[in-house]
C-alpha cells in the first residue's frame, strides 16, 4: 500500500511548550520543521499550567542558580541527575528573558522587572527561607507561554499538522530513527513523515489514573511509541501527587494559592504543616505535603462527614487578593466544589498530577539506551523533551515551576544541539521498505476486529486498577497485586473492538490507538513501582518506613539508581544516578526534611 | 439531530487542554448525544474554537463577551456546569 510521504528536516510530535520551543529554535535556523498535534497547538495541556516558571532572577529577594540547583536536587530526593539539574538551573534566567523578549506578558513589579512569587520547595541559602522564584503571567502562565510560542512559530514558518496522531517510530536496519507514521483524523488516512530527526514532545500519561488533574489528551503517546520500538522507559514509578486537587473532581488548585498564603487545615482547624515542616510549612514540596495530608486523614483528622479530605483556607487573604491573584481558584471553588473560597475553605485531596519518569535522554534531548557497558548510548535521530522525557531533572519528585522550565530549557537545548550538528546539510537516510507495515497492521487489526471489548471499557478498568494499586497509598502487597491485574488488563487490550469501522474522523479508532499507549505507560509504572523496595520522593510505600538504617524509608545502598523498564518481557534494568554536576561540587546525600 | 460524523468531530474537538473544560463539555455531550439543533451546533462550534482559558471564562460566567449569536449555548453550558 503506497502511503503519502512528507519530508522534513525535523518532525516534532506534540505542540505543547517543549515541542513549540524546540520547533521555534529549529525554524529560526532555517530548517524545514513539521509539528504534529492531536489538537490545535494552543489547546495543548501546557495551557493548564498556572503557577509559573522557576528562575533565579532575584527580582524580589537575593537568589542565585546554585540555590535553585540545591532545591531541585533535594526535591528530587537525590534521584535527579546533577549534571542535568545544573544545566537547567543555569539556563533558567536565559530562557525566561528570551520568552520576555518574544512578548510573553509576565506580571511586573512597580520598577518594571518581572514579578516573582514564592512556590513550594524553593528556598534561599540552601533551605533557610522561602524565596520568590516563580515568574508568572497571573494564573495563566502556560496559556501565555503557548500563545507566545505559537505566534513566534507561525512567524518563523513552522508547518503545523493539526489533528494528526503519530502512531509509530520508523527505525532503519542500523536502529536509527528516520521518521514516524501518523494518522490524519479528518481523512482517516495514514502517512509517513520522513525526517532527519524526530522529536517527541508528547507530554505525560496522567490519564492512566482515575483521579488525575490531567486533560483527557494526556495518554502517553510518545511513551507508547518508544516502548513498542524497544526503547526503555525510565523511573516510571515516580508520579507526583498534587496536594490540592478538588475533592471528588480532580481539578487542580494551583500551588500559587499557598504561595499567596493559603493554609491547609485539618478538621480541628489546625495548620498541621507547622508540625511537619516548621520552616517551609505549607510551602514544603508537593510529595511531602501530600504525605502529610494523607497522614492527617489516616489518623482521623480529615474533614467532612467521611473525614476524607483536607480544607484549604484562603479566607484570610481577602476578596481583593483572591480576585486579583487567584481568580481561577475562585471559579473552580464555585463550579467544582460549590464553595466560595473568599468565605469558606475548599475541600482538597492529593491527586495525580505529573509524571517524573519517561523516555531516557541526555541533556541535549537525545534519546539514550543501554548498550553493552554504556548505560546511555545515543539512538541516532530520536529526541525527547518535556514531560514525556526523563533527562532526569525531577528524579523522584518535581519542584513546582520546574515543569515549565524543563520545557523551555530542554526544548531549546534539543534545537540547539540539532543546529550544531549541521542538520540542514545532512542527507536523509533512506526509509526501510517496510516502513509503515507495523502501523498498518495495528490499524488493520482494529478495523477487522469483532467480538472484543470497547476501548473505553478497558481504559476505565485500567484507570481504576492503577488508582487502587499505584496511587498515593502504596503497599508492597497492593503493588504486587497491581502487576498481576494490570498485565491481565493489557492482555484484554490486545483484542479491542470498534463499533464504528468508518475511516473519516473515527474517534473510537483514535481512542483505541490511545489505549495501546496508555497500556505501555501503565505497565511501566506498575512493574517499576512493585520492584522498587524503598520509599523515595513520590514513591512512598508503607512497608518501607522510617528506620535508623534507612531514614524516611530511603535505601541509598540498594536503590540510588534509575529504573529502566522494557516492554518486551516486562524486563527491568537499572542505571546509575549521575551525582556529578557539570562544574560545581555534588550535593551530598542527606535526609530530606524541611 | 447531528450526523454520526458531526458527533465524532464534536467529541474530538471537545478534547481540551485542561480538565475543567473536558469535564463540562463531556457532561454536555453525554447528556445530549446527537440531539443538537443546527443552530445549537453552530453555536457550540463557535465556542469550542476559542482558547481554553477564554472558553472557561465564558462557561464559568466570568465574562459576557462571547461569539455573536452564541448566547443560548452559553446558557446551556453554564447550566451544565452547575447541574452535577
Amino acid at each position: 500500500m503506497a502511503l503519502a510521504v512528507h519530508k522534513y528536516d525535523a518532525v516534532v510530535i506534540g505542540a505543547g511548550g517543549a515541542g513549540m520551543r524546540c520547533s521555534l529554535q529549529l525554524a529560526r535556523a532555517g530548517l524545514r520543521v513539521a509539528v504534529l498535534s492531536k489538537v490545535f497547538p494552543t489547546r495543548s495541556h501546557t495551557v493548564a499550567a498556572q503557577g509559573g516558571i522557576g528562575a533565579s532572577l532575584g527580582n524580589m529577594d537575593e537568589d542565585n542558580w546554585h540555590y535553585h540547583f540545591y532545591d531541585t536536587v533535594k526535591g528530587s530526593d537525590w534521584l535527579g541527575d546533577q549534571d542535568a539539574i545544573e544545566f537547567m538551573c543555569r539556563e533558567a534566567p536565559k530562557v525566561v528573558y528570551e520568552l520576555e523578549h518574544m512578548g510573553m506578558p509576565f506580571d511586573r513589579n512597580p520598577d518594571g522587572t518581572i514579578y516573582q512569587r514564592p512556590f513550594g520547595g524553593h528556598s534561599a541559602n540552601y533551605g533557610e527561607k522561602p524565596v520568590p522564584r516563580a515568574c508568572a503571567a497571573a494564573d495563566r502562565t502556560g496559556h501565555a507561554m503557548l500563545h507566545t510560542l505559537y505566534q513566534q512559530n507561525v512567524k518563523s514558518n513552522t508547518t503545523f499538522f493539526v489533528e494528526w496522531m503519530a502512531l509509530d517510530i520508523i527505525r532503519d536496519a542500523e536502529g536509527d530513527v528516520v521518521g514516524v507514521t501518523a494518522l490524519e483524523m479528518e481523512t482517516g488516512e495514514m502517512a509517513i513523515f520522513h525526517a532527519k530527526c524526530v522529536l517527541f514532545a508528547t507530554g505525560g500519561a496522567g490519564r492512566i489514573f482515575a483521579a488525575s488533574t490531567n486533560a483527557f489528551i494526556n495518554t502517553g503517546d510518545g511513551l507508547g511509541m518508544a516502548a513498542r520500538a524497544g526503547i526503555p522507559l525510565e523511573d516510571m514509578e515516580f508520579w507526583q501527587f498534587h496536594p490540592t486537587g478538588v475533592h471528588n473532581a480532580g481539578v487542580l488548585l494551583t500551588e500559587g494559592c499557598r504561595g499567596e498564603g493559603a493554609i491547609l487545615r485539618n478538621k480541628d482547624g489546625e495548620r498541621f504543616m507547622e508540625r511537619y515542616a516548621p520552616k517551609l510549612k505549607d510551602l514544603a514540596p508537593r510529595d511531602f505535603v501530600s504525605r502529610c495530608m494523607d497522614q492527617e486523614i489516616k489518623e482521623g483528622r480529615g474533614c467532612g462527614p467521611n473525614g476524607d479530605y483536607i480544607a484549604l483556607d484562603l479566607t484570610h487573604l481577602g476578596a481583593e487578593t483572591i480576585m486579583k491573584r487567584l481568580p481561577s481558584v475562585h471559579e473552580i471553588g464555585k463550579n467544582f466544589a460549590n464553595v466560595d473560597v473568599i468565605k469558606e475553605p475548599i475541600p482538597v485531596v492529593p491527586t495525580i498530577h505529573y509524571q517524573m519518569g519517561g523516555i531516557p535522554t541526555s541533556i541535549h534531548g537525545q534519546v539514550v539506551v543501554p548498550k553493552g557497558d554504556n548505560p546511555a548510548s545515543v539512538i541516532n535521530g530520536l529526541y525527547a523533551i518535556g514531560e514525556c522525557s526523563c533527562v532526569s531533572v525531577h528524579g523522584a519528585n518535581r519542584l513546582g515551576t520546574n515543569s515549565l522550565l524543563d520545557l523551555l530549557v530542554f526544548g531549546r537545548a534539543a534545537g540547539n544541539h540539532l543546529i550544531a550538528t549541521a542538520l540542514s546539510s545532512k542527507a536523509f537516510k533512506p526509509l526501510p521498505a517496510n516502513a509503515a507495515d507495523y502501523s498498518l497492521s495495528r490499524v488493520a487489526k482494529l478495523d477487522s476486529s469483532t467480538g472484543g471489548e470497547y476501548p473505553q471499557d478497558v481504559a476505565n478498568d485500567l484507570r481504576k486498577s492503577m488508582q487502587l494499586h499505584a496511587g498515593v497509598f502504596r503497599t508492597q502487597k497492593t503493588m504486587d497485586e497491581g502487576v498481576v491485574q494490570v498485565l491481565a488488563i493489557a492482555e484484554r487490550a490486545e483484542n479491542l473492538s470498534l463499533k464504528d469501522k468508518s475511516k473519516v474522523f473515527n474517534t473510537a479508532r483514535i481512542e483505541a490507538l490511545e489505549v495501546a499507549n496508555l497500556m505501555e505507560a501503565a505497565k511501566a509504572t506498575m512493574v517499576s513501582a512493585a520492584a522498587r523496595h524503598e520509599s523515595r520522593g513520590a514513591h512512598t510505600v508503607d512497608d518501607y518506613g522510617d528506620t535508623a538504617e534507612h531514614p524516611l524509608g530511603r535505601n541509598d545502598d540498594t536503590w540510588l539508581k534509575h529504573t529502566l523498564w522494557f516492554s518486551e518481557g516486562n524486563r527491568l534494568a537499572y542505571k546509575p544516578v549521575n551525582m556529578k554536576p557539570l562544574t560545581v561540587d555534588s550535593i551530598p546525600l542527606a535526609k530530606r526534611t524541611f | 439531530m447531528l450526523t454520526d460524523l458531526e458527533v465524532s468531530k464534536l467529541r474530538w474537538r471537545c478534547r481540551r487542554g485542561f480538565l475543567e473544560n473536558d469535564l463540562i463539555l463531556t457532561r454536555l455531550l453525554e447528556r445530549r448525544g446527537a440531539n443538537f439543533s443546527e443552530a445549537e451546533h453552530v453555536q457550540l462550534l463557535s465556542l469550542i474554537a476559542l482558547d481554553d482559558n477564554d472558553l472557561w471564562e465564558i462557561i464559568a460566567g466570568r465574562t459576557e463577551v462571547f461569539p455573536e449569536g452564541a448566547a443560548d449555548m452559553v446558557a446551556t453550558l453554564r447550566e451544565t456546569r452547575v447541574t452535577h
